[in-house]
Order: C-alpha cells, then structure tokens, then sequence
C-alpha cells in the first residue's frame, strides 16, 4: 500500500530518518556484524591476541554435547510452555466469553501478571517452592511427594515451566478472547438451531476458526520461552541443577560473561539469530495465508 | 447468549475462579511474607498465610535500606526505583518519538533508498536484544557508554515495533487531509504537528503503556551494561538480594517484588483499554 499524495523535499525525510537509522546502524547493525566477525575469530579472555578460526566455533559448538543437549533442553522447554500456556488459557478464554457477567471483572484479574518482569515471576514462584519456607513445596511433602528442585533436574524443569506459563497466560488469554469475540455469532446459533452441543459447537466451529490466532500464538510462545525466560531461569535455576535447565539464551549468557569465551559465544549468537529468522519467516508465510477466514 | 444452559454458566465462573486464584496466589503470598519479619517466615515451616505486623519495617528497610535485625545489610531500593523510572521513560518515550519522524518520512515521502531504509528496519524487528548481548555489549563498551543512562537505554530503541504500528496507522490516513493541508498552505512538519500527530494519539498512548512495560521490565540488558550500583534498575536489584546474602531476607526481597511490580501493573490496570489496544496493535 502506497501513499497517492506526498511531499516533496530533497533534504527532510534524510532529517526525519536518521534518528531511526542511526540507532540501528549502530545498536544492531555493527554489533550483528561484530557477531558474524567474531564468530570466525578465537580470542584468549584478556583480549590479548585474536586469531582467524573459520568455522572452528561452530564446529567445536555442535561437537560440545551440552551445546547439543541445551538445544534438546531448550526444545524441550519450549513445547513445554506453549503446549500448557496455551491450552490454560484458551480454556479461560472460552470461558470468558461465556459469562454474562463479570467478564471484565476476569479480564482484569488475569492480565496483571503481563506487567510482571520475568525475574520478579521467577523470585515469586521460587519462593513458593523453596526449603523450609515454600508453601507449595510444604503442601507437596506432606502429601509424599518430595519436591527438591536443586537436585532433581526434572524438578526444576517444571518450576521454570510453570513460572514462565504463569506470566505468559494474560497474553495469551487477551489474544483468545479478541480472537473470541471477532467469530461471527451468526454461525455458532445456526449450529445451535441444528442441535449442536456446546462440546461439539467448539470443536468443529470456534476452535477451526480460531487457528489463525492459536498458530500466531505459537510462534510468539515459542519466541517468548526461547528468549524472554532468561530472567526467570537465573532468578530461580542458575541453569542448574548441572545443565539441566541451561536453555540457549543462558548458554550463551554464561559461556559469553562467565566463562569468557567470546568467540564461543558470538557463534552462539549468530545461530539463535538464525533460529529467529526462520521462526519469524515461518509466522509470516504461514499466518499470512491462514488468516481469511 | 444462545441458549440458556445454567449448569454450564456455573463451571464457567468456577474455571474462572480457579484461573484467577491460581494467578492471584502468588502475588497474594508475596504481600503476605512482605508484612512478616524474617525470623517469621523462616522459623514456622510451612510460613504462615496470614499477614504479620511488619508491614512498614519491611517496606522501610527495602525503600531506604539499611542493617537488618539479622545484621543483613540490605540496599535501598528507592534510587533503583528512580532509575528504573528514568530509563523505562526514555525507553518508551525515544522509540516513541524517533518512530514517528521515521514512519512519517516512509510513508509521506518518496526518496532515494527509502525501500532499503524500510527493509533494513524491519529486518530489526526479528532480532531482540537477547541473540546478540556479547557483540552489542561490546560496541556499547567502545563507545564509552557503560553505566550511563544512554548504555541503558539507547541500544533497547532500536527495535521497529513502533514504528510499524505507526506505519500501518499512517497508512489509513485520508490522502485528503494531506491535499486539504496543501491547499491550505501548510508544510510537511506543519502537518506532522497540527493533523497527523493529533490523530495518533491513541496509538501513541498504546504503545506507550507496552514499550514503558518492556523498559521497566529489562533485566538481562542492564546485567550486563551495569556494574555500578547507583545505576542498577530495580529488577536487577531484587536478583542482587537473593545471590548476595547466604541469609536470604524474605520478607524484604518480598516487599521489594511488590514495589518492583506495582509501577507497571498499575500502568496496565489503569489504562487497561490503551493496554490491550496497544497489545494487539503491535503483534498483528
């Protein structure tokens, strides 16, 4: 879509421009070239001599088992957090959209928790389960189940798992309800009038009709657990217990800033972009054919 | 309404329910430890449910600082507060602005370059800052811009969100307004200010609520861009509290969660309709 009527000036959209351009040129373009360059490049940690490497990083990477095993971790986790994120929170949705009344009321009470910084969900759901003071984890012990999420990896899986759906519900739950409201009343009475129940109306109306948003809310689900949960993870597992919730975005994080290995790092940054790429290029075919209804 | 099913309408509100008590419930313990002291929540195994009396100790040793009873020496959160403040401001309030002038120009203009203009800002809209924190750390390291507010904040503007919204926004602008402007005599910034700028409003009161959220809420960018501790946001301070002592104080890390979250949970329980609007706004 193109404007029909413009203005004309040789000099001022330059002006207009620039600003815009030269945050990018220089927040985004240069460090993603930095990363591209170092990525070939091994450096000791004092910065002393740097040397030309090729693809020795990523061959070294994919020859790392935790490197592989993050990968498996990081895949793990996500599926994980979309599956159960969204599933919630269609479910409150739907019903949502049922009830006459006090459906703002809900709405409210379920959207705060967006305003919530991933490391203060993970202080919180931490504290709920942490020794000796953890309510939940109390209440699990005394029902037999010995939770110890510093030393079962499994454990700690589900803490950052649930801590994560956690602030990710209102999202999804806003984006639901939107998708909800815009299905056309109409046919959802005609199945009414031909005697379709509820349960069947759901599945062979509303949730069809429903995909655009569901596969929309995938991807960015599956975005969000890739990179947004790394607050949650240091707040609440280090990584830990061994490697066990490393995602990537912590990998890349602790091998960078920790262990210092820049070079290591940089090729770790330059395969997440990718990873990016191809998720956003993904939505973008998929959603734009998908949206008609 | 279809049909009228009351069987149906009561496990609704009970679904409900249950989703916002599962939400609410750890918001609702984190109030409660931030009234108990520290020997309370620790010492009584499980913690107790009901608020203690140690509401304003609690909030006064996490706003202000200081020794605890325990000896502890705890931070004041108060200036991390502001500085939080500050950048969550000149986040929102700079993606804000220079989105404007950008999309204005893309899309009222025709200039050389201006699809590689387009194209080389979109392509940032793929990749946040999390991919590429080694690199672009050290590019902030070079300029000189580590533990300033610009460090903090500058390299988080340059995500094009914004200005694709304001973008699509323009582009449903009556080309007539423009030849009606023209005709009138005004210039392109007279424009800007007198017709477009009015007109974005809403759009520009959404996406402040979202981008003040997503500055507030930064955690890894100032981990890094930080090590001075006048300029540690608030986020990053409750992180502090855990690792820093082997004693940690609950009832003052509690109390300090709740002043972290309270600025932008309020942003969006009170400009609830911009919330939303901006929301989805910015994603489709």
């Amino acid at each position: 879509m193109e404007k029909r009527v413009r203005f004309k000036s040789a000099w001022l959209p330059w002006l207009l421009i620039a600003p815009q351009m030269v945050v990018v040129l220089v927040f985004f373009f240069w460090p993603a070239g930095q990363a591209l360059y170092q990525s070939v490049l091994t450096e000791d940690a004092f910065g002393g001599s740097v040397q030309f490497v090729g693809m020795e990083n990523f061959d070294r990477l994919f020859g790392d088992a935790s490197y592989l095993t993050s990968f498996k971790t990081t895949a793990f986790f996500s599926i994980l957090v979309a599956s159960s994120g969204l599933s919630i929170s269609l479910l409150l949705a739907v019903m949502a959209n049922r009830v006459a009344r006090g459906a703002g009321l809900y709405k409210t009470l379920l959207i705060w928790p967006y305003a919530v910084a991933p490391v203060v969900a993970g202080v919180l759901w931490l504290f709920m389960f942490a020794s000796p003071m953890g309510v939940v984890a109390y209440f699990l012990r005394s029902i037999g189940f010995d939770w110890n999420h510093l030393l079962n990896g499994n454990h700690a899986m589900a803490l950052i798992v649930m801590a994560s759906v956690w602030k990710q519900i209102s999202y999804n739950f806003l984006f639901f309800l939107a998708g909800l409201q815009s299905i056309p009343k109409s046919l959802i009475e005609a199945a009414a009038i031909d005697g379709a129940s509820p349960w069947h109306r759901f599945w062979t109306i509303v949730f069809p009709l429903l995909s655009p948003t569901t596969f929309f809310l995938l991807v960015i689900n599956v975005v969000y657990a890739f990179f947004d949960t790394f607050a949650i993870i240091d707040a609440t597992t280090h990584g830990g217990p061994g490697k066990e919730t490393a995602i990537l975005v912590y990998k890349v994080y602790y091998d960078g800033f920790k262990a210092l290995d820049m070079g290591g790092s940089a090729a770790q940054s330059v395969i997440l972009m990718v990873i990016v790429v191809a998720l956003t290029v993904v939505q973008f075919r998929f959603v734009e054919k998908k949206v008609q209804y | 309404m279809i049909e009228r099913r009351p069987g149906l309408d009561i496990l609704s509100h009970v679904i409900l329910l249950i989703g916002v008590s599962i939400v609410a419930f750890p918001l609702y313990l984190t109030f409660v430890a931030s009234t108990q002291t520290a020997e309370q929540i620790s010492r009584s195994i499980p913690m107790s449910m009901m608020p203690g009396n140690n509401f304003f100790e609690s909030y006064r040793l996490a706003l202000f600082g200081g020794e605890t009873s325990l000896g502890g020496k705890i931070p004041a959160v108060w200036p991390m507060m502001q500085t939080s403040l500050i950048s969550a401001l000149v986040i929102s309030i700079g993606k804000i602005a220079i989105s404007l002038l950008s999309a204005f120009a893309l899309v009222y203009f025709r200039f050389p370059f201006r699809n590689l203009f387009f194209w080389m800002i979109f392509i940032t809209l793929m990749l946040p800052v999390e991919v590429r924190i080694s690199p672009t750390y050290e590019v902030v390291a070079n300029l000189g811009l580590l533990n300033t507010y610009a460090g903090l904040t500058v390299p988080l503007i340059a995500s094009a969100t914004a200005t694709f919204l304001l973008r699509q926004f323009f582009l449903t602008v009556p080309d007539e307004l423009v030849e009606a402007a023209r005709m009138d005599g005004a210039g392109p910034m007279r424009f800007f200010k007198d017709i477009l700028l009015p007109l974005s409003a809403t759009n520009i009161a959404a996406l402040f609520v979202i981008q003040f959220i997503y500055g507030w809420n930064q955690y890894l960018w100032p981990l890094l861009v930080t090590t001075n501790e006048d300029m540690y946001p608030v986020v990053m301070g409750i992180k502090r509290m855990l690792a820093g002592e082997a004693y940690t104080e609950w009832n003052v890390v509690m109390a300090t969660a709740i002043l972290a979250m309270l600025p932008p949970a309020l942003v969006v329980i009170l400009m609830q309709k911009w919330f939303v609007k901006g929301l989805v706004d910015t994603e489709k």
